[in-house]
């Protein structure tokens, strides 16, 4: 692989509705190259805020109240919403458990 | 690269005990905090030896004071080790200690403060402790079974890219290597949260997931319930784990338990510091997700070599037990790779799979098996920390 196919965003199961940043630096409006680690099928995706490496990325809508999904799983709840590209991490989202 | 792993040997200690050691340490082991001057002095006299300071030993009852024994007497039983002296204040517990370390065949001889002083019993100490770093400095390594290996794991300042690589490299190691005898064990009870779901189908029998359940549900029923101040949130996920951006206790949880592979069960449920006795294969330990409170406990236990999957960069080591740390994350590769045994970064770039990513952990744990230093044990980090279970008398 070159590096330019090297994928911005890492999405752990095809339920997911979150994606991680993998590279360092990423800057709002960025075109992501995104694959899903399951099966390894790409799909691309606008970034849109600067969000740092190892932080989420909504790949759909989110609302108060939705559920996140990732590794196909629960993994907490959201308490403010997120736009598609947009950053999903303590400032919107919750633990179900304490 | 394929393995036959049943034909993989490493060079390594082979014990009384039948065990294989990796390291050949003569410790210095302290029954109590108030003996660690005297075996500090003991190492310093001696080159060669280690001593081990730890915080604890006095006015300790009950489960925490059985604990506490297991962990001292674990530690100076595991293969790693050669020949311990143990110094305490009074011989009593000296003695329980000795006569524990001794069950394994290796060489231990116990000496106490009172009504000798520290001058007197660290200049016999020192003679004895001479004696055996001589004999052990002699001791031959010969080939071993590679799945003759006793090998631990545990995360520590994990993000989301342990949960994308680190962890599941120690995951395929496991795939590799338990089916053809290595003893395993992963723990870290309240970092289960959120995937206790799936740990509970990863037991080999009903019973094993039982006994899962009921370790996990008293550690929130009896820890956290009865000490929480507002929830965990401050503290599980921590802040280091927070920056790298793992938001919830379940999304740490489902990282972390990709350590333990695809297709292993575990047999067993270990209290802390126990040693397996169900033969060899996987294990849960009940533990802290603390890191070296973590890798204490697994040395204790017997395990020899440690492996630690880490996100942002824990820094830990153990004295007794080699810690391969494994990070994935470009960043912490970056900015302190001094610290870094296996870089998996390419599994993030996607130009390494999986299975590479396992075979290169298995191919340095071999190799740190051999002799290789580990990053922690070439900077110093020797933390030992016991768990304690409760105030003392």
């Amino acid at each position: 692989m070159t590096a330019n196919t090297h994928p911005q965003l890492l999405v752990h199961d095809k339920a997911d509705n979150v994606g991680v940043v993998v590279v360092e630096g990423l800057t709002a409006g960025t075109d992501m190259l995104c694959v899903c680690t399951e099966d390894n099928s790409d799909f691309r995706l606008t970034a849109k805020a600067d969000i740092p490496i190892g932080h989420k990325v909504a790949l759909a809508a989110l609302k108060e109240g939705d559920t996140v999904i990732k590794y196909g799983e629960d993994i907490g709840k959201m308490v403010g919403s997120a736009e598609i590209g947009g950053h999903v991490h303590t400032h919107n989202m919750k633990t179900k458990r304490w | 690269m394929a393995f036959d792993f049943t034909q993989e040997t490493v060079k390594a200690w082979r014990r009384e005990s039948g065990r294989v050691g990796v390291r050949n340490h003569v410790l210095i082991l302290p029954v109590d905090d108030i003996s660690n001057a005297a075996c500090e002095a003991v190492a310093n006299n001696v080159k060669g030896t280690m001593a081990i300071p730890h915080a604890y030993g006095r006015l300790q009852f009950g489960e925490d004071l059985d604990l506490h024994f297991r962990t001292i007497i674990g530690t100076g039983a595991n293969p790693n080790v050669a020949a311990v002296v143990v110094i305490g204040i009074e011989p009593e517990w000296t003695k329980i200690i000795v006569d524990g370390i001794a069950k394994t065949g290796k060489p231990v001889e116990g000496f106490w403060i009172e009504q000798n002083g520290d001058f007197e019993t660290i200049r016999r100490a020192s003679w004895k402790a001479k004696e055996y770093v001589h004999w052990a400095s002699e001791l031959q390594k010969e080939d071993c079974p590679l799945t003759d290996l006793w090998v631990s794991t545990k995360c520590g300042e994990s993000d989301t890219t342990t949960g994308l690589s680190s962890c599941p490299t120690v995951g395929n190691m496991y795939d590799k290597l338990l089916p053809h005898g290595l003893y395993g064990v992963f723990g870290e009870t309240s970092e289960i949260t959120g995937a206790e779901h799936i740990c509970v189908k990863r037991a080999a029998s009903p019973e094993v997931g039982e006994k899962f359940m009921k370790t996990w549900k008293s550690y929130q029923d009896d820890v956290i319930e009865q000490f929480k101040t507002s929830d965990l949130s401050d503290s599980q996920p921590t802040k280091g784990n927070i920056l790298g951006g793992l938001s919830t206790i379940e999304e740490k949880a489902l990282g972390n338990l990709e350590k333990i592979g695809r297709t292993s069960t575990y047999i067993d449920v270990l209290e802390p510091a126990e040693a397996p006795e169900k033969g060899r294969g996987l294990y849960f330990m009940d533990t802290s997700s603390a890191a070296a409170e973590c890798v204490t406990l697994m040395a204790a236990a017997g395990y020899v070599i440690h492996t630690f999957p880490t996100g942002q960069g824990n820094v830990v080591g153990n004295p007794i037990v080699p810690v391969i740390k494994i990070s994935g994350n470009p960043r912490t590769l970056r900015t302190m790779s001094e610290h870094i045994d296996v870089d998996v970064t390419g599994v993030l770039r996607r130009d390494m799979t999986i299975d590479q990513a396992g075979d290169a952990l298995i191919e340095m744990i071999k190799r740190t098996a051999n002799g290789r230093l580990t990053a922690a044990e070439a900077l110093g980090h020797r933390e030992f920390s016991m768990t304690k279970l409760y105030r003392s008398a």
